[in-house]
């Protein structure tokens, strides 16, 4: 019974094993030259400049959540479509309804000015 | 291909919760430019006033629907009741009060409509995820209005902690939903309880592990020791309304849940449950009591007052029976009225800047204000257990129903705790009657709105402690399919 899962550990093990092996060979092979600007926290081509405890604009992250949300919400479309057919009027108010409390939020969150960058 | 049974009168009442919380929302977005939020209060109001009269003409009648998930049942409708009565007060106590405190966005209303959904969903659902997603819906709405003063850092700091800590408790819940679907493979509530008789799995390692989540799951939102920690700090930091909310609304859904489940799903399990719930329902009480009588703040006393009062209800559920149940619901609808009442009043007392929520605020305040005083001694006393007030008589049937199963101990251990807690509810009322005040309140505004609620808070705790039978009844009536 288990030996059907065989195939899922052998593949884990793979995942893992190569994974070990790309952080040792990079370790033991790569070459290594140590600058200031190298050992300092957060380098990400940026000097650092300031606290980071301080108050920052949010508005991508609002965007990038609420795009999140419509996102996933519209994978429900997809088995929706596939038994729409068979299903007729019953799925195409269910979906009216979904859209429906959908529309609300969009209407709220436009109107709320979430999506305005200015 | 065979379409699912839809019955929308089933839930119409949540319908109608869940429409007016959407309409609010719209509402408020569109007229967005009115300073006075309290219109939307007006409209909240309805719209409960509605899903409640709407639930009233389904009583009588049990409905399964939706494949068996959702069950509208006496029990169902009792506790549809109860969120409802506790949704109308805290609205009524909230117009004035997010007003003056600055909070008043039209989010307010919609998130305690969608709470009170939540909670109605938790009740009557007899699928385990149903329950879930009612408390997951509950619980999210509550950890926006726990920060709802979002430049009063105790507010925010009450929002993260109720958020952080609820979210690793509903973890420990969702995964003995798990276990429970793994060893049964069914998530109806009927079905794991014919499963679990018929294979004889009452020595399941897995059900028992889930036994054992589930019990932290739900205990954490019924705030029972150990796992009462957050309580204090939010009920302390949220807005004082809000923590009436939570105190009686989400504590009454989490008993909902728990007592559907287990008396429905597992009840083989009972005498493994009974021996936790009995040291859990001792130490609640225990600690809720004494640590409260050391607190300087009415709001983390009254915090830790509803502690012991979880731990009350949990005699209830030790004991089991007929009594024991009917009377956790009695319990709940009286500490409903009382908490909340007791709540309006450490609102009423406060201004804007000055909410005055130190104990020693409240010396002398008996003749100067003689009628919010009045209402506040009738609430402590229902609280602290003395006739003829609700309190006393849900304590009294929680007491005798586990008299009545042989829990002697259990039933002791619990007068001795409700005499203990008389001492700091009645400091409360003599620092009012026979203190010199040691400064002026002055300037008080009295929202009519939260008087309303006052006097509606005052008329259900003497109701139910003058004419305890017809509630009680109705409660005994409510429990009928559940056991």
């Amino acid at each position: 019974m288990l030996i059907e899962y065989l195939a899922i550990l052998i593949y884990i093990a793979i995942a893992i094993g190569f994974a070990l092996f790309a952080v040792v060979a990079s370790h033991l092979l790569g070459q290594r030259k140590r600058t200031a600007l190298k050992e300092a926290p957060y380098e990400c081509g940026m000097t650092t400049v300031g606290s980071s405890f301080r108050r920052i604009p949010i508005k991508y992250y609002i965007i990038a959540m609420l795009f999140l949300l419509f996102d996933i919400e519209v994978v429900f479309l997809y088995p929706w479509a596939v038994v729409f057919k068979q299903m007729k009027s019953f799925a195409f108010i269910s979906m009216a309804v979904f859209i429906g409390i959908l529309l609300i939020a969009y209407i709220y969150i436009w109107k709320k000015g979430a999506l305005e960058w200015e | 291909m065979k379409l699912p049974e839809i019955d929308l009168c089933l839930i119409a009442p949540e319908i109608i919760v869940a429409a007016f919380g959407f309409f609010v929302l719209l509402v408020d977005v569109f007229f967005s430019k009115r300073e006075n939020k309290a219109y939307l209060g007006w409209i909240s109001l309805v719209g409960i006033f509605f899903a409640g009269a709407l639930a009233v003409t389904q009583a009588g009648s049990v409905k399964s629907g939706f494949e068996g998930m959702f069950i509208s049942d006496g029990y169902a409708l009792f506790f549809r009741i109860t969120f409802l009565i506790i949704a109308f007060l805290t609205v009524l106590i909230s117009m004035g009060y997010t007003q003056r405190e600055g909070i008043a966005f039209g989010e307010y209303y919609a998130l305690i409509l969608f709470a009170t959904l939540g909670m109605m969903l938790m009740a009557a659902g007899t699928h385990l995820v149903i329950i879930f997603l009612g408390l997951e819906t509950m619980s999210i709405s509550i950890y926006i209005l726990a920060g709802m003063m979002r430049e009063d850092k105790r507010s925010v700091e009450a929002a993260l902690k109720y958020f952080l800590l609820g979210a690793f408790a509903t973890g420990f819940l969702l995964y003995g939903i798990a276990l429970i679907y793994g060893a049964t493979g069914s998530l109806y509530l009927k079905d794991v309880a014919s499963y679990i008789a018929s294979k004889n799995l009452l020595r399941n390692p897995m059900l028992l592990m889930s036994l054992v989540f589930l019990t932290i799951g739900f205990g954490f939102k019924i705030a029972s020791v150990p796992f009462h920690m957050w309580t204090p700090d939010v009920y302390e930091g949220a807005p004082t309304s809000i923590t009436a909310f939570m105190a009686t609304g989400v504590k009454a859904a989490g008993f909902s849940a728990l007592v559907r489940v287990f008396f429905s799903a597992l009840p083989g399990f009972r005498p493994d449950w009974t021996s936790i719930m009995w040291l859990i329902a001792v130490a609640t009480m225990t600690v809720g009591n004494i640590v409260a009588i050391s607190q300087s703040n009415i709001k983390r006393m009254l915090a830790y007052s509803s502690i012991a009062h979880a731990g009350y209800i949990l005699v209830a559920f030790v004991a089991g029976n007929d009594l024991g149940v009917s009377g956790i619901l009695f319990y709940l609808m009286a500490y409903a009225f009382m908490n909340i009442g007791a709540f309006t009043c450490v609102i009423l007392l406060g201004k804007k800047g000055e909410e005055n929520t130190l104990i020693r605020d409240y010396a002398g305040i008996g003749f100067k204000y003689p009628l919010l005083s009045a209402a506040m001694t009738i609430f402590l006393l229902s609280m602290a257990g003395i006739p003829p007030l609700g309190g006393f008589m849900a304590k009294f049937y929680v007491f005798s129903a586990a008299v009545k199963e042989k829990f002697y101990w259990l039933a002791i251990l619990g007068v001795l705790n409700s005499a203990v807690s008389v001492y700091y509810y009645l400091r409360v009322t003599v620092l009012m009657y026979f203190r010199e005040p040691e400064r002026e309140i002055t300037g008080l505004q009295f929202s009519p709105a939260a008087v309303a609620a006052l006097v509606l808070a005052v008329i259900g705790t003497l109701y139910m402690g003058i004419f305890p039978s017809n509630v009680l009844s109705f409660a005994q009536k409510s429990i009928a399919g559940l056991m």
